[in-house]
């Protein structure tokens, strides 16, 4: 008998471990709930939108083209508009700013001329979109007499993601420890040896991370497009896969969603919802396949 | 006959920013010796490594003056500074496998070189995991990640990849902080065996380890020599200078 009281004294709370497991339990909840909280209003955007827009979600909605002004019909060129926009803005700011991003992390020594380019990335990162748009419709549109085009819409863009991709690249670099390269140069490897070798194969999701992000903003901006190529309406051949070439101007989710929303007197008011609705699964789409990419790199990853 | 020594510094100078580590040292290196570099942490050890094979250029502070010769060569005025690097080994303390396979790590600086065909690695990689003292805990998953491994292989590894490169000259900076007392000893057996084909620079905290392995021991201390002579003298109980015997005898500062 005397072990068994023996034990229960031993283990029984004492004041400072139940205030312990009290302030554990608080911390928890709370924690909990504001991850719940986040999810919450995402959610209900997600449900309200679908919900006003159930009367117009159709696959025709898609491939179809506007009529009557907007009010009926489909926005199937806005859709192809913005993938365009989308893709060649990226294909554009992607490389230029990975690259751009290795030379700043990898090779670049404290140099004033260096700080100079980092204080420049910074700053540009920072700059309002609506900035972007006036400079893209006076460097591309006039000075480089790419007129209202989506070439100069997309460059545009690709100007304003630029940045935010350099930043973030070199975030997923510098998160490769210092000790891998080291290892290498003890070997006589070069610099661009050891990035090909270390570097970039444990940073390449961290680097997609960064431009996937991009597409949401490249996607959704409005204002950057509307100076440079995007217009109300472009009517093109329905259910062609390329239908712009690039000197043309093109119709775009993102400003069609400001038109018939603003713009458009007797909207049905399905459609701007619809139109939110087609928005956000390209925005989507995209991301779910780059996300795709990157696990499928991850699980390459050795480390 | 007296060619150019192995290793031969002169008025070693380094400072990071304004502050000097390295405060005009001057050593040589014979041809297979051995040579341990003892002292506390702080005292510029590593620096000093990292000036031979040029790691140092890496570190945008760093200004270097004096300088180090490599089998007679300045190896500041060296054309290839890779293939400086391949000839002067050198082990980290910390153990770093690379994020590939065992193979891969161990095949990556030939491989840099342009050694590429398959044979020639296979036969690299295996006497270099044998000289290691890792082949036998390794052969039957050379696939397998280097960074899975544990501490002390990883150690082993980087030490067989410092070899993989055929270096004359090696380098290992407290190799052992890592590795059990029982791998230690067999390591300790590989260096003694590679020392009669190249040589070796030990830098190492353990007394005893340089006392064994070392034929010279140099105490360096805030970046200057104390004192260098052969390990008898250090290790003895007269060595010239006080501070040594302090260090040695564990009864410093």
């Amino acid at each position: 008998m005397a072990v068994v009281s023996l034990a229960a004294t031993r283990f029984t709370k004492t004041a400072l471990a139940a205030r312990k497991e009290r302030a554990e339990a608080v911390a928890k909840w709370a924690f909990f709930g504001m991850a719940v909280a986040m999810i919450i209003p995402l959610v209900a955007i997600i449900a309200y939108l679908l919900y006003r827009a159930a009367p117009s979600l159709s696959l025709e909605f898609l491939v179809e083209m506007p009529r009557r002004g907007m009010r009926e019909g489909g926005i199937w060129p806005a859709f192809i508009g913005t993938l365009y926009l989308v893709v060649i803005s990226l294909a554009v700011s992607a490389p230029i700013g990975v690259l751009a991003a290795i030379y700043l992390n990898e090779y670049a020594r404290d140099t004033w001329f260096n700080r100079l380019i980092n204080l420049a990335v910074i700053n540009l990162a920072g700059v309002p979109s609506i900035v972007h748009a006036l400079f893209g419709l006076g460097a591309f549109v006039y000075a480089a007499k790419f007129g209202y085009s989506i070439v100069a819409a997309s460059l545009t863009l690709a100007i304003m993601t630029l940045p935010v991709i350099i930043a973030s690249t070199r975030e997923a670099l510098a998160s490769v420890p210092m000790a891998f390269r080291e290892a290498c140069w003890n070997v006589g490897a070069t610099r661009w040896q050891t990035i090909k070798a270390v570097v970039l194969p444990n940073s390449i999701s961290g680097i997609l991370t960064g431009v996937i992000l991009q597409v949401s903003r490249a996607a959704g901006e409005t204002a950057p497009i509307m100076f440079t190529g995007a217009v109300f309406f472009k009517a093109i051949q329905p259910g062609t896969v390329f239908p712009y070439r690039l000197q043309d101007q093109c119709m775009a989710l993102s400003m069609h969603l400001y038109t018939v929303s603003t713009q458009i007197p007797n909207v049905k008011e399905s459609i701007p919802y619809a139109t939110a609705i087609v928005l956000l699964g390209t925005v989507l789409l995209v991301n779910v396949s780059a996300i795709g990419l990157r696990v499928w790199l991850r699980n390459r990853k050795r480390w | 006959m007296s060619g150019p020594k192995a290793i031969e510094v002169q008025d070693l100078r380094l400072a990071y920013g304004a502050r000097e580590v390295l405060h005009g040292i001057s050593f040589d290196v014979g041809h297979n010796e051995v040579l341990a570099i003892i002292g506390p942490a702080q005292s510029g050890k590593t620096s000093l490594l990292r000036c031979l094979n040029r790691t140092i250029d890496f570190v945008g502070s760093a200004t270097v003056s004096g300088t180090v010769r490599f089998e007679g060569e300045d190896v500041h005025k060296v054309k290839d500074v890779f293939g400086l690097r391949r000839r002067i080994g050198m082990v980290a303390p910390l153990p770093v496998g690379l994020p590939m396979s065992i193979y891969d790590n161990v095949a990556f600086a030939p491989r840099c070189a342009g050694v590429h065909r398959r044979g020639d690695l296979d036969t690299l990689v295996e006497t270099c995991l044998r000289q290691a003292a890792l082949w036998d805990e390794v052969k039957d998953r050379l696939d397998s990640l280097g960074t899975a491994l544990s501490g002390g292989q990883q150690q082993r590894l980087t030490i067989a990849r410092a070899l993989s490169h055929q270096p004359d000259v090696l380098c290992l900076d407290e190799f052992s902080i890592a590795i059990d007392p029982v791998t230690t000893m067999r390591i300790e057996d590989v260096l003694k065996e590679l020392s009669r084909e190249i040589t070796i620079i030990l830098v190492t905290n353990l007394v005893q380890q340089a006392r064994r392995l070392a034929s010279r021991t140099m105490f360096l201390w805030n970046g200057e020599i104390v004192e260098l002579d052969t390990s008898d003298v250090i290790f003895s109980n007269r060595p010239n200078d006080r501070r040594t015997y302090d260090y040695v005898h564990g009864i410093f500062g």
